[in-house]
């Protein structure tokens, strides 16, 4: 690994040596143990601590081509007080959007300690040519973005132009300046778990602030082996960097019980450490609802119905 | 954020333990005829459960008599279809009173509810569904067009898995027309008891299952009966030696499921990730009673730090505690005697040698605990790498060509089962065909299922279970 993150100019037989020579994944192996880790039992007050967490670490997302500034102002409004009616309910990590509505989200945060998100990079096909996904990316950071969600080229991955992916994603870091980025690698599109491990490494090894499994629009997405084969990814990076990189799971994360099945892959996998908003985000629309109930339900002992949550 | 499990014990309210049992004989619960009662306690809390019974002769004997004349009179007449309808109720009922059963198997054994819910309970549905399945089919399992059953079969069965043991006997000797008396095992006799309420639920005829429960002296009683045809038995390898020698010249016959010495090789291409949770799953499955567990890792040496490292790694994460608690991995060791054994190879271990590390791990205050352990540095010569431990201890070797595996691995009096971690198909072909063991798992381990046939070479037994070859236990051509 010292040849392929020392040197910037790792050729692609290099990285691709590097990269087939993780070790494999054995896919049987892999669901059962995230299937395992599934059925541990949560209950009351580890129950209540990670809905809380949740509730911190969503990144609260919106990414239609019918968004207007309207919806994204409901949502950060949403997103600074996700219960009206209950004032320790925490608020949420991010509002992630489109670049053209940074704006808004900036002027609609300010001062909340919420983070605004932008997807970039030719979001969610990335399929641009790399000036326009640059300059989509500074387009967002010179708006205010604090956070950039960027796609890898899943067409150059699967024809095994590493060295392009790895180029592509140095460059968008540089391009962000101070903000976060967060490197989507679009697991659903991937296939296998070895290229879920291999793309992870490919995007911590290009200065991925996050590695995160989708952008949403593609099913299968944020699935339990493939989130642990990511936080594997992460954890071993740590062991033998020292950095510590975060991890975002996102689509198809809906219910409370699905939040908190990823935190105990979390939780045995890389340990508590990373359990925090700062290495640990949630991509999701409609789940903040469901912990809302859940948290609720833990509050008074009884389900109130979906009118009691809001619906921007 | 740290974060902790809050406790998550299951319920123990759908379980009703008696004060105290007799023997099931006959379609009914009698009191014993020359039997002494003794006590079954909860291994995880030093609580006594429940008295039960240590058959006497003559309880065997009357058993016995019962299962013989279950099978004169009825059982052996019944069309297969028949036996076939009662092995489906029995396996419904198991299905329909898993949580009871798992919860009594956790009790009385100590092991995970994890476990006992997720692996014993639906694999003993499971062998009596597929059980049920060949009963009126005999004709074309090989065994000629009309196999006969051998008539009443004397089983006694092990306390690692008290259930899942009592299904791999009982519904293969039933499906195939024989009777059975069965005698569990001392410390975990309830699940069986309870299986005789279920064989009364299933109004399965009188007889053709018996259960007499007690320890050694019972088993041998029933072992060496004038009018037991066939002998099965699950356990050590002393005692299985013992019956070949009782049974030797009676015409009776033998299966014998003993112990064993699993190798478990890691290639330096292994899934390393889904190699550490085999091997976890391998040895600290079950507390490592396990006959079949892979007590000996074989690590290839260029990847022996490394896997070592995440194996260590991954134990500081195994959650040892109340066996009822939903997210517990290791529950307690059966009985203060196996606690002891476990407890002198361990120390023999140490006193030859090889290191001993066990993650940071507190031990609960009452019952019988023992931490999940590694053995580092050990050598084939040591007794630590010889001898069956039967508790979550494991042994660390490393090997540095496919060759020297295999010899090492050969390398023991047993034979029951082998594990090997590769992506490369062919080597894996290449060690199954070389391993001297009944099962050799590949890239997974301690994997179990009614369709395929389970048993030893060397001492680790005679015959097989499960599948098509698990039924030449119990017919003849």
């Amino acid at each position: 690994m010292e040849t392929v993150t020392s040197s910037g100019t790792a050729t692609e037989g290099t990285l691709r040596r590097f990269l087939h020579g993780l070790p494999g994944v054995d896919q049987v192996g892999a669901e059962a143990r995230a299937a395992t880790l599934a059925s541990r039992s949560v209950k009351a007050e580890a129950k209540r601590q990670l809905i809380d967490l949740a509730i911190s670490c969503i990144d609260l997302t919106t990414l239609e081509g019918a968004d207007t500034p309207g919806k994204v102002r409901g949502l950060c409004a949403k997103g600074k007080r996700p219960d009206p009616a209950d004032e320790s309910c925490p608020k949420v990590a991010a509002i992630c959007i489109y670049g053209d509505l940074v704006p808004v989200a900036v002027e609609e945060l300010r001062g909340s300690g919420i983070n605004v998100a932008a997807v970039a990079t030719a979001f969610p096909s990335g399929r641009a040519s790399l000036q326009v996904k640059l300059q989509d990316t500074r387009d967002a950071v010179a708006a205010g973005a604090d956070e950039i969600d960027m796609v890898i080229d899943r067409g150059a991955f699967l024809s095994g132009r590493y060295a392009q992916v790895l180029d592509e994603v140095r460059q968008v870091k540089a391009a962000c300046g101070s903000a976060h980025l967060k490197v989507i690698l679009e697991t659903g599109e991937l296939a296998t778990l070895d290229n879920v491990r291999r793309a992870s490494w490919l995007a911590m090894l290009g200065g991925a602030d996050f590695i995160k499994t989708s952008t949403g629009k593609i099913s299968p997405a944020a699935t339990l082996p493939v989130a642990l084969v990511m936080l594997e990814a992460v954890r071993d990076f740590h062991a033998a960097t020292g950095r510590r990189i975060g991890f975002k799971p996102a689509g198809g994360i809906r219910t409370a019980k699905d939040a908190v099945k990823h935190f105990v892959l979390v939780h045995e996998t890389c340990g508590d450490d990373w359990l925090d908003p700062g290495y640990y985000r949630l991509g999701a629309s409609s789940l903040l609802n469901d912990l809302l109930l859940q948290r609720q339900r833990m509050a008074t002992g009884r389900y109130s119905g979906r009118d009691y949550v809001t619906v921007d | 954020m740290r974060f902790e499990y809050a406790p998550a014990p299951e319920s123990t309210a759908v379980v009703d333990v008696a004060p105290s049992y007799g023997l099931f004989v006959d379609g009914a619960f009698v009191d014993p005829v020359d039997g002494e009662p003794f006590k079954t306690v909860n291994p995880a809390t030093e609580e006594v459960l429940s008295e039960v019974v240590a058959g006497g002769p003559a309880d065997v004997d009357r058993a016995v008599r019962a299962a013989r004349r279950a099978y004169d009179e009825v059982w052996s007449r019944l069309p297969g279809r028949e036996r076939g309808k009662y092995l489906f109720r029995i396996a419904r009922i198991l299905q329909e009173r898993a949580r009871e059963l798992a919860v009594l198997e956790t009790l009385d054994n100590g092991k995970p509810i994890r476990e006992s819910r997720d692996v014993d309970v639906p694999l003993a549905a499971a062998h009596f569904f597929y059980h049920a399945g060949w009963a009126d089919k005999l004709a074309y399992a090989g065994f000629g067009p009309d196999p006969r059953p051998y008539g009443v079969a004397g089983q006694v069965i092990p306390w690692n898995f008290p259930l899942l043991m009592l299904a791999w006997k009982v519904a293969p000797a039933l499906a195939c027309g024989n009777t059975v008396v069965l005698k569990p095992a001392e410390t975990t006799p309830l699940t069986a008891l309870l299986f005789a309420e279920i064989c009364q639920q299933a109004d399965l005829p009188p007889g053709v299952v018996n259960i007499v429960t007690g320890a050694g002296g019972t088993g041998r009683s029933l072992v060496e009966h004038d009018g037991v045809d066939k002998v099965a038995f699950t356990g050590s390898t002393e005692v299985g030696k013992a019956i070949a020698r009782s049974v030797a010249g009676t015409g009776k016959r033998a299966s014998l499921e003993l112990g064993g010495k699993a190798a478990n090789v890691v290639f330096d291409d292994a899934p390393i990730d889904q190699a550490v949770e085999g091997i976890v799953n391998g040895i600290f499955f079950n507390q490592g009673h396990v006959c079949c567990a892979g007590s000996r890792l074989l690590l290839q040496e260029s990847v022996a730090e490394e896997v070592l490292a995440a194996l260590k790694r991954r134990l500081g994460t195994l959650r040892l505690g109340d066996p009822l608690d939903k997210n517990t991995d290791i529950g307690a060791i059966n009985s203060p005697a196996q606690l002891a054994r476990i407890r002198e190879l361990s120390d023999i271990g140490e006193a030859e040698g090889a290191q001993r590390w066990s993650p940071a791990c507190e031990l609960p205050e009452r019952g019988y605990w023992f931490p999940p352990t590694l053995f580092t540095g050990v050598s084939q010569a040591h007794r630590i790498a010889r001898e069956e431990v039967f508790g979550p201890v494991l042994s660390v070797l490393t090997f540095r060509t496919p060759a020297e595996a295999v010899e090492k691995a050969n390398n023991t009096p047993y034979g029951l089962s082998a594990g090997v971690w590769t992506e490369k198909g062919s080597r894996i072909l290449w060690m199954a065909d070389k391993l001297a063991a009944g099962v050799v798992w590949a890239n997974t381990f301690n994997r179990f299922d009614p369709t395929s046939p389970f048993g030893g070479y060397k001492e680790s037994g005679w015959g097989r279970e499960g599948g098509r070859h698990g039924l030449e236990a119990y017919l003849h051509g």
